[in-house]
């Protein structure tokens, strides 16, 4: 506790139980953690360290009976949150105290519009009239920067950008004032420079209103930019508590001094000379419009022009890495390129064959050259079926014979460095680092020459992320692969793309060797891009803990 | 969009439009299948009359249009049929254009009835039942279901008849009015309502025992998901929580069920009708196949298919309505 501040969350002595069975009986124990006034405490922690149980525990939203708090004491403005009946906890949830999640998508009715989910707060706590609410949900709506908030009143989740979707739910936090608020990875799925937006507006709005945020992250840049005090969690218990300067300047437990040391440096790789090998996929003059929807029973929404005459072109062997805002069309692209999409003018040359004008025919065969590996293993991967089966599965579409493939499969999970077991277990009895791995694999097993990879990295802990990159990398050069590597993610880029090219609102705003472009950025864009990557001032500590 | 034609409006339409060789094609192959079986309208008349000499039958064959090939039979059919025209039932001797408008009603009712009775019910236990997952109060409901979804509906008929009607004599045994009656305005509504109370019961319990199934499974599926989390963490709960977040997002399903399974309850109404001899489409259906009339048995497919067609627009109306994600092309 900081003397002079305000305690406004006290936690003491938590511990939570796990059902029987699983890998630790406490997710959490002697779990102590205080909030103060205006204090932004970061609780980091790798996935499985109980961080996320610990937000759950203090808002009373664990899954009980099966996980439950079984000791401890948590309070809110001295208020005892732990002995409060039901309704008590729900009249604080939403107004005293809100929650920000990960996944804005998710996190979101799907069925509902972004105005009503908002209005839902202020009608659940306030007694304000339905003019006064609508008023004041676009107010908050401004606050966050919601571009157009009428017109994002009447959108549904699906229809507006993933950073805007973590600003709705920020507004829907913010919307009544709270004490506290306990944000689970909010900007863990956004890209830089939606983060860096977020999370000044996170603290400039908990400036405004002195509002104590437990923050719970991941991401060590992230805790740069925002801390003021942090606490590290590994499978439930503190390893370390203090000061954010003190933490990330001199970590004195090896588990943080590990984590930071597997930071990515935002140094890229050494330019290669210029290559001479064939190119093995070129993109033309592509465009895509979305077009607008809406005006019968809901709000008008404006087409959306996703991709405007970008071209590109990746030889083998190389790594192309495709940056940009979430909204920036770069998405659009991987999908594009892989005929997920139709586009609507241009040309997609794996090998100097068309791709787009390819007959149904012919599109199965060009697709055994050029394979995506997605952001979420555990959504890509068919729950219901054996590892192996969900490898082979490809090439015996493909025409390969059923024993041939399985065989080809156990040899891909070797080199994906899995152990040759996993063949036979089903995707959820993995890790996801390791489902990731399974999705390499599968991409693999039709021998592309290209791999298309939409932000593979993205739902890792930042230690599994390097290993994985460290893989990609590796089968890239041992198999000659080429890349292109979609990601919001300016240092994973910085490891591993030989080029990048910047995008924003469609189109291409800059293009080189990532070296260059990263030391000296021309485009505006890219510059404030490369501004947004958190934490980049702050030069991790220790560098020789592996 | 250039056009300023409603999207919902120009779906429709096609939607519509798409429907018609489809029509006909179950026109066709309905007709060919009756074709195939043995016996035509004059062999259940003369069987009717006790039997007739050979130049009488081939008379009345003539004079039916049934000494012509089967293909001459259908095109002629058909012809007829896209001038709306259904024909002449031999057995009833009125167009069967008044025979099945005569009946279309009660069986529109029966069916509305049941599916309302089945959707709502069904709906609503399924969503206790998921609320209170794995208590005393769900394995009742589940148990319950179970027993009215193994049960034929002809036995659960008999058994309401042997209970309601001939034990306690609550209900009527059969009919859509009381015979000799003559009721007018509320009355005649009343009565009409008391008749239809068994039928309905009879048809309605084996699709609530579905949908509740299915309605149990898809609000536990959605009380998992990260929506229903956000709500309880803005402070919603209990029927809000229930209504506004799990409900409406666990209803999907059961909507494409209850499209799909329209069709199934025309045929289901084929036996309740006949048991609780109610003059609907359903027993229509059934004297239609006895007395081999064909023109009356043909006009009931095609005003089965139309209706499984309408249903099945407004089935994708409703689901794309229920989620906005769905757009409509």
């Amino acid at each position: 506790m900081t003397g002079e501040r305000k305690t406004i969350l006290d936690v003491r002595d938590l511990q939570i139980v796990l059902p029987a069975g699983g890998d630790r009986p406490y997710a959490l124990s002697d779990f102590n953690l205080t909030v103060g006034e205006g204090e932004i405490v970061c609780l980091v922690g790798e996935s499985g360290s109980g961080k996320s149980l610990a937000a759950n525990a203090v808002m009373r939203l664990l899954p009980e009976p099966h996980v439950r708090v079984s000791q401890g004491a948590i309070s809110l403005c001295g208020q005892d949150l732990l002995s409060l009946p039901e309704a008590g906890m729900r009249a604080i949830r939403g107004d005293r105290m809100a929650m920000i999640f990960q996944e804005p998508m998710t996190a979101l009715n799907p069925q509902k519009s972004v105005g009503w989910q908002i209005d839902e707060v202020l009608k659940l706590h306030t007694r304000l009239s339905k003019a006064e609410r609508k008023a004041r949900t676009l107010e908050i709506l401004r606050d966050v920067h919601i571009p157009d908030p009428a017109s994002t009143y009447n959108a549904y989740p699906h229809q507006i950008s993933g950073g805007q979707r973590q600003r709705v739910m920020i507004a829907m936090a913010l919307v009544l004032k709270p004490q506290l608020i306990i944000a689970d990875e909010p900007t863990t799925a956004l890209d830089v420079t939606t983060q860096k937006q977020i999370l000044k507006l996170i603290k400039d709005l908990q400036q405004a209103q002195g509002t104590g945020i437990l923050f719970i992250t991941h991401d060590f840049g992230v805790v740069a930019e925002i801390a003021d005090r942090i606490a590290v969690l590994r499978f439930g218990e503190l390893v370390e508590q203090g000061p954010a300067s003190q933490i990330l300047l001199n970590p004195q437990h090896p588990y943080t001094q590990k984590l930071i040391a597997a930071v990515p440096a935002l140094t890229p790789p050494p330019a290669k000379p210029v290559s001479n090998e064939p190119v093995v996929l070129e993109a033309k003059d592509l465009r895509k419009t979305f077009a607008a929807r809406g005006g019968f029973l809901s709000g008008k929404r404006a087409p959306v022009m996703a991709v405007k005459d970008l071209s590109f072109q990746l030889r083998r062997g190389e790594t192309l890495g495709v940056v940009g805002e979430s909204g920036s069309g770069k998405t659009t692209v991987s999908r594009i390129v892989t005929r997920l999409l139709e586009s609507d003018s241009g040309e997609v040359c794996v090998d100097g064959r068309d791709l787009l004008s390819a007959s149904r025919a012919e599109l199965r065969a060009l697709r055994k050259d050029i394979q995506m590996v997605f952001q979420d293993p555990m959504a890509s991967l068919n729950p219901r079926r054996r590892v192996v089966e969900l490898i082979a599965q490809g090439p015996i579409v493909q025409g390969v014979a059923r024993s041939v493939a399985h065989a080809r499969a156990r040899e891909l999970l070797s080199l994906v460095e899995l152990p040759p077991a996993a063949a036979e277990r089903y995707p959820h009895e993995f890790s996801g680092g390791q489902r990731q791995r399974i999705g390499i694999a599968r991409a693999l097993a039709m021998e592309p020459r290209v791999i298309v990879a939409d932000e593979p990295v993205s739902a890792l802990d930042v230690s599994v992320q390097a290993q994985v990159l460290k893989l990609l990398a590796d089968l890239r050069d041992r198999l000659h692969l080429s890349l292109l590597f979609v990601t919001h993610d300016l240092r994973v880029a910085a490891q591993l793309c030989d080029k990048v090219i910047v995008m924003s609102k469609g189109e291409i705003v800059e293009a080189g060797p990532t070296a260059r472009v990263f030391a000296h950025p021309e485009h505006p864009y890219t510059r404030s891009l490369l501004d947004s990557i958190p934490g980049r001032d702050w030069e991790p500590p220790v560098r020789n803990v592996a | 969009m250039s056009l300023p034609v409603p999207p919902l409006l120009t779906y429709t339409v096609r939607r519509v439009v798409q429907a018609i060789p489809i029509i006909i094609l179950i026109m066709i192959g309905s007709f060919l299948l009756i074709k195939l079986a043995p016996g035509d309208t004059v062999d259940a008349l003369v069987g009717d009359m006790g039997g007739a000499d050979p130049a009488f039958i081939a008379r009345l064959r003539a004079e039916y249009g049934l000494d012509e090939s089967v293909m001459v039979q259908l095109w002629r059919y058909m012809l007829k049929l896209a001038q709306f025209d259904f024909g002449w039932s031999y057995v009833y001797e009125q167009p069967v254009i008044t025979v099945l408008m005569s009946r279309i009603g009660n069986t529109m009712l029966l069916m509305a009835s049941s599916l309302a009775m089945a959707f709502t019910f069904g709906v609503a236990l399924g969503a206790i039942a998921a609320r209170r997952a794995y208590s005393w109060t769900d394995n009742m409901i589940s148990t319950l279901g179970l027993v009215f979804y193994a049960m034929p509906s002809f036995f659960l008929s008999l058994l309401l008849i042997l209970i309601f009607s001939v034990k306690l004599g609550w209900l009527p045994v059969g009919g859509i009015r009381t015979i000799g009656a003559f009721k007018t305005g509320w009355a005649d509504v009343a009565d009409v309502a008391r008749h239809l109370v068994m039928p309905t019961a009879a048809l309605s319990l084996i699709y609530l025992a579905f949908y509740m199934r299915l309605m149990r499974t898809s609000v536990l599926e959605v009380m998992d998901l990260d929506f229903v989390r956000t709500a309880r963490a803005k402070g919603a709960g209990g029927a809000r929580l229930m209504f506004h977040h799990v409900m409406r997002n666990a209803l999907l399903p059961v909507v494409t069920l209850l499209g799909l399974q329209f069709s199934t309850v025309l045929g289901g109404s084929v036996i309740v009708e006949t048991i609780f001899s109610l003059p609907g489409i359903g027993q229509l259906a059934y004297t239609s196949v006895v007395k081999r009339d064909l023109n009356t048995l043909m006009g009931i497919i095609a005003i089965s298919s139309i209706i499984v067609v309408i249903v099945n627009v407004v089935t994708d109306l409703v689901y794309a309505w229920l989620d906005p994600r769905i757009e409509l092309k």
